[in-house]
């Protein structure tokens, strides 16, 4: 759902930003330093308020213009409506050009045109959302650096066929056609970040008692197709 | 019940012969014919996965009686006002749009000969392969004093709709202080956890509106599927309004009169204000007529879900006998792909993948108290055997038991897309 509406929203801003999934992730330290740009406006992290943007503390996967006893743009509401959600990629475009996702809003930055600068930024903002670890599931946020995975495994090019057989076991309760109402989407995820995250489950790097057990079963292979179907399961 | 299927029976009748039509003309077509009959979470998942995935070269009819599917999974919540029965209802028109043949009569009967089945309004469809998912019917005696005859007096609910609706509506209608009596079933039965998951759902409702009010629950079993879970909620939540009164302490020597509306628990007898009566149960009784049962239940084989008894026949979900995997919506959903699968390698050459099966049920104890159980399984030389599992904990946090809730409505939406599309 997340994915459509971005589509939808921003089709022009992805073609020159160069998405930031988290494999591009930066560093969080330099990211600090770009946040000096933001502090006037926006606080984060223990004891932040909303000044004159919202604080960014939980920002992650939380729907545009929807956090509590802060006054919205109609711009900004209008964005959350139609299902806009704040993740890496979403934040990286609207970095980019603030005003061209949502213009008449009291956001007067007009950009950040360095993707690395805003890659570090979006990097530093990832540690105030809880227990970011765990973010990824509701988006293709996983990256190498969290959990390691065997280079052998990550190169493991897997059987579509088999893993549309397989993803019938995950469809009874993620939607296939990517509805994210109560239980994640996983749809559309770049093929490396679905098998980190599914290695961080077999692994019980991830806590999550039902993941655990669907991919504690699971052969390197078998998450290899799955990731191969899900990638693009159309 | 007699007003309600002659009714049924008058306004589906011309829809009976049109359905009909097609399937006969189209096993001339060439195409293998796959007939399910029932259209809950076995049956309806098996027919739209053959059909999406074999790209209109099976010819696939489902048989269901019903126009509109109430699932009895979430119906508990109904009870506990948190859902509304039309947000439980699901239409077959998904299904029909899809390509399959949606014919809505009751099957009456399986010539395993011929490999036919013939339908309570006359006709008959010829099958290469038939998938049985008739769900449950009930033991007749298992409870003494009660019938199908006294289920307005007495509901089971056990099959979602009307008879939920009607338990609901004698909910609502106690007196102030009044009793709720539950006659628990015995194993195996459908769903494990909810018949308790039931007297959650109804202690939360007195609890609001008839606080006085008690609920007695005679149970022949000594215990249940998350009883350390529910009994520490039922303390938590309605201290003092459910009492469980197990195999130890007579529960399964009951006895019920329903003109009189009274229990009688191991020769002490109550005057209750509801009771629901959840027999013993068995198959779905197409299974029986099929000639596929041994017992109560249809044994299959786990790597398939073919029967034991037809290699042509594969029985689903709750009817079947397969060996750990509890009867409930999840599980059938599961054995339903495997069997699919293996149905479609069967007709048209497609690869068959081993079996994988798995489990997972929620329930929900008061508002945003949810709990879970599940397991992972697969096919041994005997039975469909557990291999991992987990369940929720006692004492866990209120975030967490909120999270698990809300992943059970997440949970919801996936499977009925997962069967209707």
């Amino acid at each position: 759902m997340r994915l459509r509406n971005l589509a939808l929203v921003v089709p022009a801003l992805l073609m020159g930003a160069g998405i930031a999934f988290s494999a591009e992730l930066g560093d969080a330290d330099a990211g600090k330093q770009v946040f000096q740009k933001c502090k006037g406006c926006h606080e984060v992290g223990k004891g932040a308020e909303n000044r004159i943007g919202p604080h960014l503390n939980g920002l992650f996967g939380r729907r545009a213009g929807s956090l509590e006893g802060y006054r919205y743009s109609k711009s900004f509401e209008r964005l959350g409506a139609s299902g806009y959600e704040w993740h890496a990629d979403t934040l990286d475009a609207f970095l980019e050009n603030p005003r061209a996702l949502a213009s008449g809003t009291r956001m007067s930055f007009r950009g950040m045109e360095d993707a690395e600068d805003r890659q570090n930024l979006v990097a530093y903002l990832r540690g105030f959302s809880d227990n970011p670890a765990n973010i990824p599931e509701a988006d293709p946020t996983a990256t190498a650096s969290d959990h390691d995975v065997d280079p052998e495994i990550l190169a493991i090019v897997g059987d579509p066929e088999y893993g549309a057989y397989l993803s019938s076991e995950c469809t009874t309760c993620h939607q296939a056609d990517g509805g994210d109402h109560g239980i994640p989407s996983i749809v559309f995820w770049p093929k490396q970040d679905f098998v980190v995250a599914m290695h961080a489950y077999k692994n019980k790097q991830r806590n999550h008692p039902v993941m655990q057990m669907v991919a504690g079963r699971l052969g390197d292979e078998e998450i290899a197709a799955l990731a191969a179907y899900f990638a693009n399961p159309e | 019940m007699t007003l309600n299927r002659r009714r049924f029976l008058g306004t589906t009748l011309a829809i009976t012969a049109t359905g009909l039509a097609a399937p006969m003309v189209r096993a001339m077509d060439g195409r293998p014919n796959v007939v399910v009959i029932g259209g809950g979470a076995g049956g309806a998942t098996a027919a739209r996965y053959i059909a999406k995935d074999s790209d209109g070269a099976v010819n696939v009819t489902l048989v269901e009686p019903t126009r509109t599917y109430y699932t009895c999974f979430f119906s508990n919540l109904y009870l506990g006002g948190f859902k509304e029965m039309g947000e439980l209802g699901h239409s077959y028109g998904s299904l029909a749009q899809a390509g399959i043949n949606v014919v809505h009569d009751w099957a009456v009967g399986v010539d395993r000969d011929a490999k036919t089945v013939s339908l309570a309004g006359g006709g008959s469809l010829p099958y290469d392969k038939l998938i049985l998912s008739p769900g449950i019917d009930f033991v007749e005696g298992s409870v003494e004093g009660w019938s199908l005859a006294a289920q307005n007096a007495m509901p089971h609910s056990y099959k979602a709709g009307s008879q939920t609706e009607l338990l609901k509506a004698q909910i609502e209608a106690m007196p102030e202080g009044g009793v709720f009596a539950m006659v628990a079933p015995p194993n195996p039965y459908r769903c494990p956890p909810g018949p308790y998951e039931r007297v959650s759902m109804v202690a939360h409702y007195l609890k609001a509106n008839n606080p006085t009010a008690k609920i007695i629950v005679a149970d022949p079993k000594g215990k249940f599927s998350k009883q350390s879970l529910f009994q520490e909620g039922w303390l938590k939540h309605y201290p003092g309004m459910v009492d469980w009164i197990g195999e130890d302490f007579g529960g399964g020597n009951v006895s019920v009169d329903p003109e009189a509306m009274t229990v009688t628990i191991d020769g002490e007898e109550t005057k209750v204000d509801v009771c629901n009566v959840i027999p013993g149960q068995k198959a779905g009784r197409i299974a029986e007529l099929a000639g596929v049962t041994d017992g109560n239940w249809a044994p299959v084989n786990p790597t398939d879900m073919s029967s034991k008894a037809d290699p042509d026949i594969y029985v689903l979900g709750d009817a079947s006998a397969q060996g750990d995997m509890p009867k409930s919506g999840f599980s059938a959903n599961s054995q339903a792909k495997v069997c699919a699968n293996a149905v479609r390698g069967a007709l048209t050459g497609s690869k068959v993948f081993p079996a994988k099966y798995s489990n997972t049920c929620w329930s929900l104890i008061d508002a945003n108290d949810g709990v879970k159980v599940g397991a992972t399984y697969e096919p041994t030389e005997e039975k469909i055997a557990s291999v991992d599992s987990f369940i929720s904990q006692t004492g866990e946090t209120a975030e967490l038991r909120k999270a698990t809730y809300e992943e059970s409505e997440g949970w919801y939406a996936g499977i009925t897309a997962d069967m209707f599309g």
